[in-house]
């Protein structure tokens, strides 16, 4: 159980410097999340229950929802060309549709 | 028999303002704040010209690599950056080092306030979870502080993100989905797995606050990453059955009064050492607890319908 956690410790530590480092925003997110989801396991080891719930929830989940929605309408996220595409057909679609 | 009264009269009167305020069909600030008309903002060509020229000049001098001063302002930013740094660190560490030991006997912590809710707690609370037990009766006051925050939150997204009714029609969806896919399979198959799960799951976090781990925030917070995951899958039309503006309006809404009315007969019961009339029931029953079980639910739906609609206003301006 030490070696578990001190292992989960160690992963925390090194989530919130590789999150000060990358210069991607979606890459940030995906270690905020991963950040969050191994957080709530050592909230149970510290039992509590309670806590590791929520932070499963709104952490993990919620939280990061958010922030994939701001950056994505203030288009942080680039998009790959493949979606773009689809993207302009689906809006040409819709226009001959009307 | 009372009189009718005539459509003048009846404009005379306090009701007819109230009613007239109430529905918004009159705008509060004609005839009362002066107000000129809009116009678009016309730009000459001259002007345009010179604003480009100003920015490209501010542009080439931010980053002109042979600018002296702001290399040295480099420099000096980055070494006072890594002097903060360390000084943050060193000091976050030398103050934990002066931590006391956790579990120790002599701690500042294990006082008398949590004695007494180990102690005391089940036969006054009636919670075999001293976590919520604590914090929906002993601590009643702060929660409710907790939720009307969660609410003012709500408030000022919707004040800042909602849009018009028109034109979200307009939108229609449009906007709302232009970074992903429609109806995607995959997500729609494991949607209709798992919103089931979460939602029962949820439900029972509710129910079950005063036995098992969880209670009010966590069952909102799973009851709305729930919802959320259902409107992804499924889009908002199918969501709009179950769950519109109205309803949200009126689940928050009376969701947050019940709170405080039954919040404010345990305080005032409680400040004035009246005795308590609801009773406890018996410790471990699904139904015992007293006020802890109501206040669970109501808080659930408080925090289910905050996280739904911070999620639906940053997404589309609307519910």
């Amino acid at each position: 159980m030490l070696v578990l956690t001190i292992m989960l410790l160690v992963f925390l530590i090194v989530c919130s410097v590789a999150v000060s480092f990358t210069k991607n925003l979606f890459n940030a997110m995906l270690i905020y999340m991963s950040f969050s989801l191994v957080m709530s396991i050592v909230w149970v080891i510290l039992e509590s229950p309670d806590l590791a719930i929520t932070e499963a929830a709104v952490g993990a989940g919620i939280t990061s929802v958010l922030f994939f929605i701001t950056l994505k309408k203030i288009r942080a996220i680039s998009l790959e060309d493949s979606d773009k595409h689809a993207d302009n057909m689906e809006n040409h679609k819709s226009e001959t549709l009307e | 028999m009372s009189r009718r009264k005539t459509d003048e009269e009846y404009r005379q009167t306090g009701a007819f303002r109230f009613f007239r305020w109430l529905s918004g069909s009159k705008d509060a600030y004609i005839d009362t704040v002066e107000m000129k008309p809009q116009t678009e903002a016309v730009e000459t060509k001259e002007e345009e010209e010179r604003r480009e020229a100003e920015h490209k000049h501010a542009v080439e001098k931010a980053y002109d690599s042979n600018n002296r001063a702001i290399i040295v302002f480099n420099k000096i930013y980055r070494l006072v950056a890594a002097i903060f740094t360390v000084f943050l660190l060193v000091s976050l560490i030398y103050a934990v080092s002066y931590l006391p030991k956790i579990g120790d006997a002599d701690n500042a912590t294990s006082n008398e306030v949590a004695r007494r809710y180990i102690e005391n707690g089940v036969q006054e609370t009636g919670a075999v979870n001293i976590v919520s037990g604590m914090i929906l009766t002993y601590r009643a006051f702060d929660t409710f502080g907790e939720t009307n925050v969660l609410f003012i939150a709500t408030c000022c997204v919707m004040l800042m993100l909602m849009l018009d009714e028109k034109i979200l029609e307009k939108m229609d969806g449009r906007d709302d989905r232009r970074f992903e896919p429609k109806s995607d399979p995959i997500l729609k198959t494991m949607a209709s797995f798992l919103c089931p799960v979460i939602f029962i799951f949820a439900i029972y976090i509710l129910f079950n606050g005063h036995l098992s781990p969880g209670g009010g925030f966590s069952g909102g917070a799973v009851l709305g990453a729930g919802m959320i995951i259902y409107v992804n899958a499924f889009g908002f039309k199918n969501t709009q059955r179950f769950f519109n503006e109205t309803i949200y309006k009126i689940a928050k809404i009376s969701a947050l009064c019940m709170y405080g009315l039954i919040g404010s007969y345990f305080y005032i019961t409680g400040a004035n050492h009246i005795a308590n009339h609801i009773p406890l029931g018996k410790v471990g029953e699904l139904i015992s607890g007293g006020i802890i079980l109501p206040i669970n639910i109501v808080v659930g739906i408080e925090v289910a319908c905050t996280m739904y609609a911070f999620y639906a206003l940053f997404r589309r301006g609307g519910l």
